[in-house]
């Protein structure tokens, strides 16, 4: 045997060379270490709440949106926590109603340790977050956003519990024409204003898409876009009104939706009716500053189902927090946000995104607020189960009118002229 | 489009640029005299959107009625911070005076948004909602029209003060000559001081006027300032008539984009004006020349 032989012989003798004692000593610290784990987990789950960054535009030109946002999200740690869920840390961010400014914060929430990030109501700040996300292989959990590319790409990150584009207009071309049905009354032609942001463009761009599949019954005569922070509107309003549109159809956003009501009253302009696709003209700011002017509006939108359980927690909880405030969809699908997170923590067990992603992709939720029937996201991140209702401006109240199986009221269509209002 | 399509537009464009002109007037008089650029021009004028608010809602007050009080107290402010603040950095090259004001600025809108949130705020007072019908089809808005009589009152006075009063002319001859104003005895920082307060009134004016047509919020102003700085440009820098033209021009072309193109043209239009006017009249329409 040569020495390097005797050396490696000696090596293996070494390394195979366990006694009866250490053997029984490593089984019993094995058998220990495998007691004491679950205990240890369950507590260091419990000792490290999920870190839940929620991005939102709390200042700037949507900031009131971004705020009434957060009150969804504030009413999910409490409900939750009675459900059973998780404990969730949340690490609150701004973007300030500005794209570049989401991309910097979502990077920033995830520096900061950030473990699934919520957000972020505006379509392009979205974007901007979901891209972030995508690079840092962070999950991202939409509460709103309807631009359809989101979920359109191919990301792998991106959970969106909100319908895209032409999910809101096909339901929208649904509750139409279940409204001209039930009314007996159906315009020829309808005008479309639009705000010019990804949003607003996207969907317009999607209805006029989807129009000629629907075979809707009217003719869209004019499409007017206008700047999101415009001073001013009077002269898109009478561009609507020359225009010669039976009814109007409206993608605006709050501040828009009560300079529009108002100029429309001014200059006489009295369509059949206004149809909204977007926030603002069922918000409580638009209904007190417009009054009885704002009754009678239609939004064809995501909203709640109160006969569901978890509703009437929710309305329950915004009744003694925020009795000046009804739920409404920056309420709702922000706590459907929320709750996605702590229930896709809660199965996973971990914080780690892996695992927390592939949680994400085997959601099943049913015990929800919205109408949609479950949340359960398809493989390109889409829930595809969540559903519009038709929602009018009745003295202050929104009151579903369509589909019928939620339907509180019936719909008042044609709307009322301006003077016949009391 | 017909023909009174058109002649609403305008006649909007027109009394919408009447307001405009008067919201840009404070920032021409103040750097027609002491040659500041005021970044938080927009944020003063807020300030008297929120006084006009605040007086509606304790007081049921209509904003019109509110001018002489929100004036009298921007006026106090204004003083103050000329005299207190600005005067200090006077002498300091022009990004240290712009920093100080938007300083300011920030200051103003945090301050703000910790007193009445970010949610925009309206008001409903009974011509909310009225108009006025001339002939069978041109309708004037009645907010608009209220808004534009008192700015064009306000602009009024206050070339009727500048022209005819002993302060206005002491205030021009500082404008045009510092050190002689100086070596005749003038007290250049009082009158300084004078000039920012009447500037800061201007815009107090302004706000309570604007309230009749605009919510009113903290992040209002940024806007606000970049279209005061576009009509004064227009207009002439530290002209005050130029102000009132460059409003009454952006506030028209304005009306006519959106009517003729897209909406969403308009600032397109606000700018390119802008850029033709600084082509063809870099002083601007009723500047004067710098030789």
């Amino acid at each position: 045997m040569t020495d390097k032989a005797k050396k490696t012989k000696s090596t293996k003798i070494v390394k195979s060379s366990i006694s009866r004692r250490q053997f029984t000593a490593g089984v019993a610290a094995v058998g220990a270490a495998a007691s004491v784990g679950p205990w240890y987990i369950k507590n260091a789950r419990a000792a490290n709440p999920l870190k839940v960054g929620v991005l939102l535009p709390r200042s700037g030109g949507q900031a009131q949106i971004g705020i009434d946002c957060q009150r969804g999200a504030d009413a999910a740690l409490p409900i939750l926590k009675d459900l059973g869920y998780p404990e969730l840390k949340f690490m609150l961010a701004d973007f300030e109603t500005k794209v570049d400014v989401a991309r910097t914060q979502t990077a920033k929430l995830i520096d900061e340790g950030a473990q699934i990030i919520v957000g972020a109501f505006d379509s392009g700040a979205t974007m901007a977050a979901a891209q972030v996300c995508e690079q840092r292989n962070i999950p991202l959990v939409v509460n709103i956003a309807a631009v359809p590319k989101l979920t359109g790409m191919g990301l792998q990150w991106v959970f969106r519990n909100f319908p895209h584009g032409p999910m809101i207009v096909k339901d929208a071309f649904i509750n139409q024409k279940a409204l001209f049905k039930m009314t007996g009354h159906t315009p020829k032609t309808v005008t479309l204003m639009h705000v010019n942001d990804t949003f607003g463009s996207s969907l317009a761009g999607a209805l006029f898409k989807l129009a000629p599949k629907f075979k809707m019954p009217y003719k869209i005569v004019e499409k007017i876009s206008y700047d999101p922070y415009g001073r001013d509107l009077s002269a898109e309003v009478r561009k609507a009104k020359a225009s010669g549109g039976e009814a109007l159809w409206v993608v605006s956003r709050l501040n828009d939706a009560i300079m529009m009501t108002k100029e429309m009253v001014k200059q006489r302009f009295e369509p059949m009716g206004i149809m909204s696709t977007g926030p603002g003209w069922y918000d409580q700011e638009y209904m007190k500053a417009t009054g009885k002017f704002g009754d009678d509006v239609v939004s064809l939108v995501p909203w709640h189902d109160s006969n569901k359980p978890l509703s009437k927690t929710l309305e329950a909880y915004f009744a003694k927090h925020h009795p000046d405030r009804q739920v409404n969809p920056n309420h709702t699908y922000t706590f459907e946000g929320i709750m996605i997170a702590a229930d896709a923590y809660k199965r996973a067990g971990s914080t780690n995104a892996k695992t927390l992603q592939a949680a994400l992709r085997t959601t099943n939720i049913t015990n929800n607020v919205t109408t949609a029937e479950r949340i359960a996201f398809e493989p390109n991140g889409q829930n595809k189960y969540v559903k519009n209702s038709a929602v009018q401006n009745r003295g202050g109240k929104n009151l579903v009118i369509l589909p019928q199986s939620a339907a509180v009221a019936k719909p008042i269509w044609p709307m009322r002229g301006w003077k016949k209002r009391g | 489009m017909d023909f009174w399509t058109l002649a609403n537009a305008l006649a909007t464009g027109l009394l919408t640029g009447l307001v405009y002109g008067l919201s840009a007037l404070g920032l021409s008089v103040i750097f027609g005299v002491i040659r500041i650029v005021n970044f938080a021009h927009g944020e003063i004028m807020v300030m008297g959107m929120f006084f006009a608010l605040i007086m509606f809602r304790w007081l049921g007050l209509d904003p019109l009625l509110s001018i002489p009080l929100a004036a009298a107290i921007l006026f106090v402010f204004g003083y103050a911070l000329q005299s207190t603040v600005i005067s200090r950095v006077a002498h300091l090259p022009d990004h240290m005076q712009f920093l100080l004001l938007a300083a300011i600025a920030v200051m103003i809108v945090n301050g703000s948004l910790l007193i009445f949130g970010p949610d925009p705020q309206a008001i409903n007072i009974s011509y909310s909602f009225d108009s006025f019908d001339i002939g069978e089809d041109l309708i004037i808005d009645k907010s608009r029209a209220y808004a534009a009589i008192a700015a064009v009152a306000i602009s009024g006075l206050l070339l009727g003060f500048f022209k005819y009063s002993r302060t206005g002319k002491a205030i021009r001859a500082c404008a045009d000559n510092y050190l002689g104003a100086q070596v005749v005895g003038l007290k250049v920082d009082h009158l300084y001081a004078l000039t920012f307060g009447i500037g800061a009134a201007c815009l107090g004016a302004a706000g309570c006027v604007l309230l009749l047509l605009i919510e009113v919020h903290p992040y209002l102003a940024p806007g606000y300032t970049l279209l005061a700085f576009v009509i004064v440009i227009i207009g002439g820098l530290g002209s005050m008539t130029g102000a009132l033209v460059g409003g009454i021009l952006i506030g028209m072309s304005e009306a006519l984009a959106a009517i003729v193109f897209q909406p969403s043209m308009k600032s397109a239009f606000s700018f390119g004006l802008l850029i033709l006017v600084l082509l063809l009249r870099p002083q601007g329409l009723m500047g004067k020349s710098i030789k």
